[in-house]
């Protein structure tokens, strides 16, 4: 093709200094159940996306900006399974197409807005922001525990969280925490007591912390139904970039729980999916699943509502106000970011995996901008 | 408007790929941003004298960190081809990043990908590319003659018989109909090649009910029906008599002739540059996709950057008004 100079509007973000996500993974972008025949924004690694179900049931995420004057798509409206643009009307289908231009009888070839990638998996809808060919399902992260069906749970979103999502991956991470910020719940002096062990994959890092012998906590002892101390147990895992699950629980002490025996005791997973909105915020999909009373649904709500209430008072509130306080912190105090203790060594591996991701990424040269 | 990215860079080399298309292997100073296939690259050529700008197709795989581009000669063009043929090995260029106005999109089940001639360029890369990641496609390939054939040896290597080859000189045309006819429902075509060969398939698609979107397609805004060929322009309102050389665009002699012209895309695709013609004696070249075939038939406006008129002169009238 030969041509003079053609300016498009599209305008390429000023780099960021250092990118502190990689865009080639999967990331949760909403619950299904949120996901309908309508317009929904999201901002999922910078990137301003909007979602929709299509009337077939297969969810699209299309660039949620126009190709003419860059107007967010989700102000428009849906018409069967195109996006009608809410400022001129122009239209664009499912694979981004544009299929109307107002006052012409032709449609500019280079019309269209970027798709990008999804999977719908385990109650969640998860999008690829990277580069669409290596966009391969078996990179998926393990995350069937949030299936519904042999681990049951009902979660939730803290959307647009104001912090760096890595900031939730140390704080998954290491539970030390549970004992200050989650004191008179879950957390308990043996945690910070109990020594642990780090282990890592290429591509998974696990903390394992076995309390042998200790009193249950109130939420265990009530669970568990049964007189005595116990054993506990936490092992938490990471998969790179962001997706952290907890196998937590407590049997009847010496019941053969940490030689692999759990059948006398009660076993919960807290499941999270973070996932970076930009490089200051995030969301935080969670959940908390169990292996037990498993039909309880009042136990359920219950449970639901001791992590995030309308008061602010659950106890991942209590995470999120300990996490945007921090991350304030580390704006106001640019002092290289923290000390590492002994205990930060899961979050320390974590960290070293997304950032051998992004190492990754910037020899490939972020194909994703260019494919814009 | 975003402004393109430009940088220094440095012609590395040059290869004739045939008797008048040469591969340009180039330098670009700077971040290399590897172009996704269907991207193009902006280089800066001297027009006349003058500064002037080419989009060219980056050709194929470059995870070299070079910018490949396949150029062919055309004797009647605007002097961008010339100028790029001028250029010995070392010569310094500026360069734009990649952009991309004719992505592929992957994962869209069957792919028809069809090129004509110099066309191959975008498409060349789009089919290393679905090869490599075992989608369904096949690419169909004309040429004047055999001798004309750019890159068919990969192609063929890398293909096998998901490429045809069709030879015009030996009687071979791409049977568009029935090659559209044989596409199941969600195919998507792209096309690159002359104009009357992509006007005959986006005709066929349409008169088969198939999806507009599905139409992919890039032109090289400079191939028409008819010969390029100096013609007359005559504005009233403005008093203006011009004559419109054969290597220069009707709308940059309309620019240099003092008119006042809103432009964007410069390739026949965005319709700003259109004008009402007031009649003409010659046959109206429509080279542009911004207009329908109705339009076109209709005849009351030319899209100034890319068509022309043969055989005759035209009048035309412009925006200006008193005041």
């Amino acid at each position: 093709m030969t041509s003079a100079q053609k300016t498009s509007a599209r305008v390429n973000a000023a780099p960021a200094e250092t990118p502190t996500f990689p865009l080639n993974a999967w990331y949760a972008a909403a619950w299904s159940h949120e996901i309908e025949h309508a317009l929904a924004p999201r901002t999922i690694c910078g990137k301003e996306i909007v979602l929709y179900r299509r009337t077939d049931g297969a969810v699209a995420a299309l660039e949620n900006a126009c190709w003419h004057r860059l107007l967010p798509l989700s102000l428009g409206w849906l018409q069967g399974d195109e996006v009608v643009c809410g400022y001129h009307g122009l239209v664009f289908d499912a694979g981004g197409r544009c299929t109307h231009m107002p006052a012409q009888e032709t449609i500019n070839p280079s019309a269209c807005v970027r798709t990008y990638p999804v999977i719908e998996r385990h109650r969640l809808v998860w999008i690829w922001p990277g580069d669409p060919a290596l966009a391969d399902p078996a990179e998926m992260p393990d995350f069937h525990w949030n299936d519904g069906t042999e681990w049951i749970g009902e979660g939730g979103t803290y959307y647009g969280l104001r912090c760096d999502y890595r900031l939730i991956v140390d704080n998954l991470m290491d539970l030390t925490h549970e004992t200050y910020v989650h004191a008179g719940s879950i957390g308990h002096d043996a945690i910070t007591a109990a020594s642990f062990d780090v282990t890592h994959t290429d591509r998974t890092a696990t903390v394992t912390r076995w309390m042998l012998g200790i009193d249950p906590p109130p939420f265990w002892a009530r669970n568990l139904g049964k007189p005595g101390l116990v054993d506990r147990w936490q092992i938490i895992t990471f998969q790179a970039p962001s997706v952290v699950v907890g196998d937590v629980g407590v049997a009847p002490v010496g019941t053969g729980a940490q030689q692999g025996d759990r059948s006398q005791g009660v076993n919960g997973c807290f499941l999270a999916a973070i996932t970076p909105a930009t490089a200051t915020t995030c969301h935080y999909f969670w959940n908390f699943v169990r292996t037990f009373k498993k039909d309880d649904e009042a136990l359920t709500r219950s449970i639901n509502l001791a992590h995030v209430n309308a008061e602010g008072k659950g106890l991942y509130d209590q995470d999120v106000t300990v996490l945007e306080a921090q991350q304030r912190a580390i704006e106001t105090h640019p002092r290289l970011p923290f000390y590492n203790l002994n205990i930060d060594a899961g979050a320390l591996w974590a960290r070293r995996m997304i950032d051998r991701l992004l190492a990754d990424e910037a020899q490939r040269s972020a194909p994703a901008a260019a494919a814009e | 408007m975003a402004s393109i990215e430009w940088s220094s860079g440095r012609l590395r080399s040059v290869q004739d790929l045939t008797a008048d298309i040469r591969l340009f292997e180039i330098e670009r100073d700077g971040p290399f941003m590897p172009a996704a296939p269907g991207a193009h690259i902006n280089v800066g050529v001297e027009i006349a004298g003058r500064p002037d700008t080419r989009s060219y197709s980056v050709v194929g795989a470059d995870d070299d960190g070079l910018y490949r581009i396949a150029v062919k000669r055309v004797p009647q063009s605007r002097g961008g081809s010339a100028y790029m043929w001028s250029l010995a090995p070392g010569a310094r260029m500026r360069v734009s990043a990649p952009r991309n106005h004719f992505p592929l999109s992957l994962g869209k089940g069957d792919y028809f990908l069809v090129a004509g001639g110099i066309g191959i360029t975008p498409l060349y890369g789009m089919a290393l590319a679905l090869a490599e990641t075992g989608a369904r496609f096949r690419l169909a390939y004309a040429a004047r003659t055999r001798a004309d054939l750019a890159f068919a040896d990969v192609l063929a290597a890398r293909l096998g018989d998901r490429l045809s080859l069709h030879i015009a000189a030996e009687g071979e045309r791409i049977d568009l109909a029935a090659e559209i006819d044989a596409l199941p429902a969600d195919a998507e075509l792209y096309i690159c090649g002359p104009l009357p060969m992509f006007e005959a398939a986006r005709r066929h698609w349409q008169t088969r009910g198939r999806a507009p979107a599905r139409f992919r397609f890039e032109t090289f805004g400079s191939s028409g029906r008819y010969a390029s060929e100096p013609f007359r322009v005559k504005i009233p309102r403005l008093g203006k008599d011009i004559v419109v050389p054969q290597n220069q665009s009707l709308l940059e002699a309309l620019e240099d002739a003092g008119v006042e012209m809103i432009s964007d895309c410069r390739r026949g695709e965005c319709g700003l540059c259109t004008l009402p013609i007031l009649e003409t004696d010659g046959i109206v070249d429509h080279r542009d996709v911004f207009f329908s075939d109705r339009q076109k038939a209709a005849g009351g406006k030319i899209c100034t950057c890319v068509s022309r008129v043969s055989g005759g002169e035209i009048v035309l009238d412009t925006p200006d008004r008193a005041g």
